[in-house]
């Protein structure tokens, strides 16, 4: 018995397949040393993707970089490496290792993990800012716990929340004098792509009866008025655009997620680099919410992640996508408030047409955000959607430039994304704290401009 | 490109020291050399010509916020870091007596001694050897000297700065090299 037990426990480790194998599964399950955060769940038994064979840390180092490296590079990291293998850190470093992303995030240890994955003690800060009071005498009376937590500063991202950036929106009301989020323009941007197919996507709208699937391909009315009226029919792209991406391919009734991302790479990247993309990242079955550890809708548990699970065969609706799509599945405290929100009011809005594109907040304005992408190869920036839904979490600040403050000003933004009430009622609200590093840095600027003369020699 | 091609080419030089004879002296001269010409370069026909004289273009701390250009220390502590990345085994740095980043004042004994000597005297070199995490490394400082009115104009203005009275050819810092010695 013991034996068998030992082979099956082997074969489920051993097996890279054992992830996602019904009877083997259980075996790789048994052998977790401790439950992973929710960043990583959904990709818990594939112990491949992080541990490599006598990989060691260096191993599981280069694990943590190849999922998250690019991110922290985007978010010009305050912390990056570089800064930490200088020589004359050495002594911090005894102290805290911060080469390593597993000093502070341990994964398997629910017991000590607090937000963000840190399982670290709050007030790591001290073991290299203990003297912070020197420069900052405001921050005399502060917590080393604080630093990280009262909305003020992050250890990665600081790049809604950097002094100068606070400075620069001081007099920042709640709301923008014209709040308006980033419209796409897709076609103008095909038009400047040097190598795009135009021979074949001629960027000039189909016509009904233009369609050129095989005689033998039978589609009903309602499928050929749903592609008529997207943006592919629009934009010149027919039936074989993606049923027979491949010219010299034969006709596929469904086609992959590849032929998606045959023209949609970055957004395709960006799914699955998220969580609802991650398991097909790592070539498991696609997410479910009946996998999610968040609350889900019964009635969606079984449906599968994919292009088309948001967004539709044919129809390719990116205003379904935006909200519907969401609340198929998501049923969590915020995302049922939703509806009820001032963002969703807005939102009908405009799909009334009672109010301009851009005004309205659907789930998608702040989840999955349109956001400048620079194609530095050609050149070019363009405005796309970020399909990383995590993007703009872990930590919520992250969301600010990008999202909240297109309608809203900084000081709000910050107050509104440390309210966890609030975002629980979806905004419903004003926010009920206030963070004051606007105000720190207001009263530091107009304390600095009184005691510095100009030309004195050295500012006293 | 080409601090990218100065670089590569320095890390080469470093590469072969052992079996050329070069001593660590000659070694970090050499480095210094190409990051001091590279700098100089930046600061007075980027920097200094499009913001200073021809007034179009800024150069800013937060140039991706301000659609501007790094400033002259960014540049340098960008082409460092990426030194870093590549995990060769020797380092460089932009320090100061006088750092507007309070991060960027001297913190060993060896920088500390060494910035008040080349800050004394800017045509010497200061060399000295340091153990710094079990690791003894030759570390060698060069005064960072005030080239042109552009590093003078920022430095004084900046809120941060705790000198507002530099003036051109004025030791402002010092250029920290690194070498592990075997």
């Amino acid at each position: 018995m013991t034996i068998a037990i030992g082979g099956y426990l082997t074969a489920g480790l051993l097996l890279q397949k054992s992830a996602d194998d019904p009877w083997l599964a259980p075996a790789r399950s048994m052998l977790l040393p401790g439950k992973t955060t929710h960043g990583h769940h959904q990709i818990e038994l594939v112990c491949e993707s992080c541990h490599k064979p006598f990989g060691g840390k260096e191993g599981l180092q280069a694990s943590c970089e190849r999922c998250h490296a690019a991110d922290l590079k985007a978010a010009n990291d305050t912390h990056p490496l570089a800064k930490f293998t200088d020589p004359r850190n050495a002594d911090r470093l005894e102290k805290l290792d911060a080469t390593l992303c597993v000093t502070c995030h341990v994964e398997h240890r629910p017991g000590i993990t607090q937000p963000m994955g840190l399982t670290l003690a709050g007030d790591f800060c001290f073991h290299c800012h203990a003297d912070i009071a020197k420069d900052r005498p405001s921050h005399a009376r502060l917590a080393f716990t604080s630093c990280n937590s009262a909305g003020c500063h992050k250890f990665h991202d600081n790049r809604a929340l950097y002094e100068d950036f606070l400075a620069k929106h001081l007099k920042d009301g709640p709301l923008a004098a014209t709040p308006k989020l980033v419209q796409r323009a897709l076609l103008e941007t095909l038009a400047q792509l040097p190598d795009y197919p135009s021979d074949r996507f001629p960027l000039k709208a189909l016509e009904p009866g233009a369609q050129d699937a095989p005689a033998t391909v039978k589609a009903s009315p309602g499928l050929m008025r749903d592609w008529l009226e997207t943006s592919h029919a629009r934009a010149g792209v027919n039936c074989s655009g993606c049923h027979q991406a491949d010219k010299s391919a034969a006709w596929t009734d469904r086609p992959a997620q590849a032929v998606c991302a045959g023209c949609h790479g970055v957004e395709t990247k960006g799914f699955l680099a998220g969580k609802h993309g991650m398991r097909s990242a790592e070539k498991l079955a696609p997410m479910t919410p009946a996998r999610a550890r968040l609350p889900m809708q019964a009635a969606a548990a079984k449906t599968e992640l994919g292009c088309t699970s948001c967004h539709g065969a044919h129809r390719f609706d990116t205003r379904k996508a935006a909200v519907e799509g969401c609340l198929a599945c998501h049923a969590d405290q915020h995302s049922l408030a939703y509806e009820r929100s001032p963002h969703s009011s807005l939102w009908k809005k405009e799909l009334s047409g009672e109010a301009p594109a851009g005004s309205g907040v659907s789930c998608a304005s702040c989840h999955l955000p349109r956001v400048e992408h620079r194609m530095e190869d050609l050149g070019l920036k363009r405005t796309l959607v970020q399909h990383n839904q995590n993007d703009g979490l872990q930590p919520n600040e992250k969301m600010i430039r990008p999202v909240c403050m297109s309608c809203h000003g900084l000081g709000f933004s910050i107050d509104a994304l440390a309210d966890r009430a609030l975002i629980t009622r979806n905004f419903a609200g004003k926010p009920g704290g206030h963070v004051d590093s606007l105000g720190m840095v207001e009263r530091r600027l107009r304390e600095l401009k009184e005691k510095r003369t100009p030309g004195s020699g050295v500012a006293k | 490109m080409k601090t990218r091609l100065s670089i590569a080419l320095a890390g080469l030089c470093y590469a072969t020291a052992a079996t050329a004879q070069v001593t660590y002296k000659e070694m970090a001269d050499a480095l210094h050399a190409v990051m001091e010409s590279d700098r100089t370069v930046y600061t007075r026909l980027v920097v200094n010509r499009l913001q200073n004289e021809e007034k179009v273009i800024k150069a800013s701390e937060h140039f991706k916020d301000d659609k501007a250009l790094p400033l002259p220390a960014q540049m340098f502590r960008f082409g460092s870091e990426g030194v870093a990345e590549k995990k060769v085994g020797w380092s460089y740095s932009l320090q100061s007596l006088w750092p507007i980043n309070k991060q960027n004042a001297p913190k060993t004994a060896a920088e500390k001694e060494g910035l008040e000597a080349v800050a004394k005297d800017p045509a010497k070199a200061f060399y000295k050897e340091e153990t710094l995490g079990k690791v003894k490394y030759f570390t060698a400082i060069y005064a960072d000297r005030a080239i042109s009115p552009a590093c003078v104009s920022c430095h004084n203005e900046h809120k941060d700065t705790p000198k507002t009275d530099f003036k051109i050819g004025q030791t402002m810092g010092g250029v920290v090299i690194r070498l592990p010695m075997k």
